[in-house]
């Protein structure tokens, strides 16, 4: 079992402040690191698996610095988001190369063990070149897991894969934290974080925003008001008939047309076809204004 | 020797267009030599400027340049040095490893041309001076090339600039500056081994064993530490 902690950690370039102050511990079992893209997420990343000295603070791996400590690697599986592979190898090749990089024992066993655990056995011996973006991805995790390290750490795993890859690589990563190994994936998209991991980080701006329980926190952010641009043929009726629904919690009058505050998503998009035929209004435009993580993540910051 | 570096390195290495492009360079060489040869058997008014001119002062730093730089910067830029660098290795083994792929492919390809040249022009001694003389340039250069690929993103510019600006130029006209030029070590290693006078030696042997010590050890040196520092910069930062 193994703990990675940042101390007050701080990470800048040049004026640029790109993690700002940021404190917290992981240990076994797994967690969602869930940012907008540019929050940092990249950059925690980096500085837990060495590869990014803080500019103040400290990050540990067990207790000992992870920068210039190669020796890290030993415990740590990493998987970063844009590391090519060397396209003529097999990806048997390529995990066994990692295995014997890292020295191991009976490496061929290793190699062929972690490609069974991505389900890669069949395709192994194919050139990666020939592989679809998915299947590079999985035979990278392979190659991060193929001595077996106690933390995984994972940048976007999930990118480029499909749906039932997907749904095998939250399987795996499941069954490593529930093994007792740290496992920890960052993603900008909220329901992979959700569907993986009772436990997040929320990186917004460089700060650590929220952390803890993801239903908590995804409760705070299905509870704020959800904004809609509505264009029709009579936007002023449109409007006055919107504000006697519960679901409505306000209503902004533009030249361009309604800005409508809906408090309850799912009750305010049903509702809103029935009133319009009622009154006999055409909808030519509805379009969630806000619906943007960076929304989200603005909200969870405000909150 | 890390042997997966090594046969990792070597595989990406001759997996490179660029590589391969450096072929027409030792080609010119023989080419130019055999004219100069059936032109002129006694070799006195051609070989320096073709063997030492050419073949010390562009084709072995040149070939080098590309192969030096491409072992690991080439790496760098397309990010599977994050492959070899998410291991428990020291970071000498990694870069050990690279450096003598690099040099040996280097050391290899001009050695045999510089021998072959060398044999043409002025027989078989000759040939063996050349040769040792293109193997310590290759050494050499390859160090400070892989070195400088850590440095910059940008080492065959400046790998270019020191070749062509300060070796091609600058050290013809600062009288002691071919103390810091690789070429002027092999020249001064290829006249003495292969004798003759046939070259035209800028600096000592003495100076030359030492400075090329320095070279060396001081490009692996820095490579070294460079690479125990290397940086990851987020894609989506």
């Amino acid at each position: 079992m193994s703990t990675i902690d940042l101390a007050a950690a701080s990470r800048w370039y040049g004026n640029v402040v790109a993690v700002n102050d940021v404190t917290m511990s992981l240990g076994p079992g797994i967690t969602g690191l869930l940012g907008p893209n540019g929050a940092g997420k990249t950059t925690v990343l980096h500085m837990m698996s060495g590869f990014l000295p803080p500019s103040r603070g400290t990050v540990t791996l067990d207790g000992e610095p992870t920068w210039r400590h190669p020796d890290i690697y030993r415990k740590i599986g990493l998987v970063v988001e844009r590391e090519a592979v060397h396209g003529f190898l097999t990806g048997y090749e390529f995990v066994l190369a990692s295995a014997r990089m890292h020295k191991l024992p009976a490496p061929r066993t290793a190699a062929r063990h972690a490609i069974e655990l991505v389900e890669m056995t069949e395709a192994a011996d194919r050139r990666i070149e020939t592989y679809s973006k998915g299947m590079r991805q999985r035979v990278r995790v392979a190659a991060a897991l193929v001595h077996e390290p106690p933390v995984l750490l994972l940048d976007e795993p999930f990118n480029g894969m499909d749906p039932r890859q997907r749904l095998h690589m939250m399987d795996l990563l499941h069954t490593m934290g529930a093994a007792g190994n740290t496992v920890l994936f960052s993603s900008h998209i909220l329901e992979e974080v959700e569907q993986i991991s009772g436990t997040v980080q929320v990186i917004v701006s460089g700060r650590l925003a929220a952390s803890g329980d993801f239903r908590t926190i995804r409760r705070l952010m299905t509870h704020r008001p959800h904004v809609f641009a509505i264009r029709s043929s009579d936007d002023r009726r449109l409007a006055v008939a919107l504000l006697r629904e519960d679901s409505v919690a306000g209503i902004d009058v533009a030249s361009g047309g309604l800005a409508v505050r809906a408090s309850d998503y799912g009750s305010f998009t049903r509702a809103l076809p029935r009133i319009a035929i009622r009154e006999g209004v055409r909808v030519s435009q509805l379009r969630p204004s806000d619906e943007s993580l960076e929304s989200v993540f603005a909200y969870l910051v405000a909150s | 020797m890390n042997m997966t570096i090594a046969g990792l390195t070597l595989r990406s290495l001759l997996g490179r267009k660029r590589v391969w492009l450096l072929l027409p360079l030792p080609a010119i060489l023989l080419g130019l030599t055999l004219l100069g040869h059936l032109h002129d058997p006694n070799a006195t008014e051609w070989i320096g400027p073709i063997e030492q001119g050419l073949g010390f002062g562009a084709v072995v730093p040149v070939m080098a340049l590309v192969i030096g730089a491409s072992v690991i910067g080439s790496e760098i830029d397309d990010g599977t040095i994050v492959h070899i660098l998410t291991k428990p290795l020291p970071r000498q083994e990694i870069l050990f490893a690279k450096l003598v792929v690099a040099a040996a492919v280097t050391a290899v390809t001009t050695g045999v041309t510089m021998f072959v040249v060398g044999t043409i022009a002025s027989g078989t001694q000759f040939g063996v001076g050349l040769a040792v003389g293109a193997v310590v340039a290759s050494i050499c250069y390859c160090t400070l090339f892989v070195a400088l690929s850590l440095v910059s993103r940008r080492p065959v510019l400046i790998g270019l600039l020191y070749i062509l600006i300060w070796e091609g130029l600058l050290t013809h006209l600062l009288t002691s500056g071919g103390v810091l030029s690789i070429e002027a070590y092999a020249v001064t290693f290829a006249d003495r081994i292969g004798g003759g006078g046939l070259l035209d030696p800028t600096v000592s042997v003495r100076s030359a064993v030492i400075m090329a010590i320095v070279f060396a050890v001081g490009g692996a040196w820095l490579g070294i530490n460079r690479l125990k520092s290397f940086t990851l910069t987020g894609e989506t930062n």
